[in-house]
């Protein structure tokens, strides 16, 4: 019974924040900024919770006194320990500067990870995407594809011409700038339809609660 | 009376309207809501009408405020839900080739599940991770779920516990740790997929239940990527896609397959165009096509209907809009 109950709870507190929230079409109320101030709240309360017993209590207290006697500590978990703790040394500003320590090694295990990766992946591969035969290899590619293929050289080639500053963008120049501007355009303007499309989604998605799970008039 | 009144009683009867509706569908007044065909031509042909008029207040010089665009998408999203109308949603390339790599797989397969989402993404989401699980399950595919981002792992128990319900999967009893198992969520974003290129175990010593990664027949073999025939990501941001490409495609050999946000898809359709990626679904219209490809529609095609009406209404308002802007351009013009 107590089940069922905490279920309608549930069900008319979850629509008082979403109508809450949505009110704010209307204009700014208290309503809204009830539902934002609770919204922020639990976020930071749960993302708090969530890596409190993930990585404190589950990664780094069960790692130097595992549960299972079976498995050795992981001492070197203490290096890390210490480099959190080191972090929240900005609080006491005497000693603040050892924060940076920790960020350093952030910043750097980051960069060294992420330069490879991404010149690998996204400049190499994406390179030599570009400069495929346009044609396919032994001629083979579709008329769709090679629309595609020369779609994709002009478009990169332009765009890049629209970002080269070192030159004035006149003549041909100019007019290579300017197939550029509209590739960008283009490209801007796919972006924004799908973000609209996006945005869409979450209002249907809600609406969706309001007319199925809350009111039921929907399956 | 004063406009505040009004707004007063306006919310109180809307409140009054909730409380029955909620209360009759409880006690059974009312099965649901769905328009008959006439009645949805009908209020289609009343709210394009309502636009005109829109449009030729705008023309006289009388432009709507803000708030009417927000009531008509309102409606426009709302009311197709109520709509016995159905939409085909042509396949795109890329889906299609998610598809293919779906189809390669036999029974037995080990895929990698990876929900990297949180609730508000779900509509787009939820519908694609929905349909994937369901055709692994119908096709003996067994299934390994993880997630990078805190709420992954819930939103795939969602999904379960939907897809399970069905007849003819809890017919094929499904055993957890053997057909299916939910890693749960591991903290630290790329480093994780790194991490798992040498050691599944290192990043999930125990599943989402607390049962240890040894004790799971399903992954107790699985030490790396080369123990996974597919994968396919969820995802909604970062960490998300674009991670799962650059580590574990490109560095580890994966085979991955992605269902993304509409707000992000654009960003990854070089992958697919490169082979990094093997397919991508985009958006509600992703979710739709799947669901038209596995042959189960669900949320993602009914979603569909509305979102087009939703996409109709705002391309009218934008034309309106734009009628607004010329008309004043030209009247600062002859002042």
């Amino acid at each position: 019974m107590d089940g069922v109950i905490m279920h309608h709870v549930a069900l008319w507190t979850a629509a008082f924040l979403t109508l809450g929230i949505i009110s704010f079409l209307y204009r700014d109320n208290a309503w809204y900024k009830f539902c934002e101030a609770v919204f922020i709240g639990i976020s930071a309360g749960y993302w708090f919770v969530s890596y409190f017993w993930d990585n404190l209590y589950g990664k780094l207290w069960l790692g130097i006194f595992p549960t299972d006697p079976t498995q050795p500590p992981d001492y070197i978990l203490l290096i890390g320990g210490a480099l959190g703790v080191m972090m929240l040394l900005r609080l006491i500003p005497k000693i603040g500067w050892l924060s940076r320590w920790p960020l350093a090694f952030i910043v750097g295990a980051t960069a060294g990870l992420n330069l490879i990766i991404y010149f690998a992946s996204n400049v190499m591969v994406q390179v030599e995407d570009t400069i495929r035969p346009l044609f396919g290899a032994n001629y083979a590619a579709s008329a769709y594809d090679i629309v595609g293929n020369i779609v994709v050289a002009v478009g990169t080639f332009t765009a890049l011409i629209y970002f080269f500053f070192s030159k004035e963008h006149k003549g041909a120049f100019g007019g290579a700038a300017k197939v550029g501007i509209f590739v960008l355009m283009v490209t801007f303007g796919a972006s924004f339809g799908y973000t609209v499309m996006s945005r869409i989604s979450l209002l249907l998605g809600r609406i969706d609660f309001l007319m199925g799970d809350w009111l039921g008039v929907i399956k | 009376m004063s406009g505040r009144i009004y707004r007063y009683l306006a919310v109180v009867v809307a409140v009054i309207a909730c409380v029955l509706l909620y209360a009759g569908k409880r006690v059974g007044w009312y099965e649901d809501l769905m328009f008959p065909t006439w009645l949805s031509i009908l209020v289609c042909i009343l709210i394009a009408a309502s636009m005109l008029w829109i449009l030729y207040r705008t023309i006289k010089g009388k432009p709507a405020e803000r708030r009417i665009v927000f009531l008509y998408v309102g409606i426009a999203v709302s009311l197709p839900l109520l709509m016995t109308i159905s939409l085909h949603v042509p396949i795109s390339s890329e889906g299609q080739l998610l598809y293919d790599g779906m189809k390669k797989l036999q029974p037995g397969s080990k895929v990698l599940v990876s929900f990297d989402y949180d609730p508000p993404s779900a509509p787009e989401l939820q519908p694609m991770a929905v349909a994937f699980i369901r055709y692994c399950f119908e096709h003996d595919i067994k299934v390994i779920i993880m997630g990078l981002w805190p709420q992954g792992p819930q939103q795939a128990n969602l999904a379960l516990a939907k897809i399970l319900a069905e007849p003819e999967i809890k017919a094929k009893n499904l055993v957890y740790g053997v057909d299916y198992v939910n890693l749960g969520f591991q903290s630290g974003n790329e480093f994780v997929i790194q991490r798992m290129g040498s050691d599944f175990k290192s990043m999930f010593p125990t599943d989402y239940r607390g049962t240890p990664y040894d004790s799971l027949p399903l992954v107790r073999n699985i030490t790396n990527y080369s123990g996974i025939d597919y994968s396919f990501n969820l995802s909604a941001g970062y960490p998300g896609t674009r991670e799962w490409v650059l580590i574990a495609v490109d560095r580890f050999g994966l085979i991955l397959g992605a269902g993304n946000t509409a707000v992000q898809t654009t960003g990854m359709y070089p992958y697919v165009r490169s082979g990094q990626l093997k397919g991508i679904l985009g958006g509600m219209s992703g979710a739709a096509e799947i669901e038209e490809l596995t042959g189960r529609l669900g949320k993602g095609a009914q979603f569909m209907v509305a979102q087009s009406f939703g996409h109709m209404v705002m391309v009218v308002f934008i034309v309106i809009g734009n009628v607004a802007y010329f008309l004043h351009e030209r009247k600062k013009k002859r002042t």
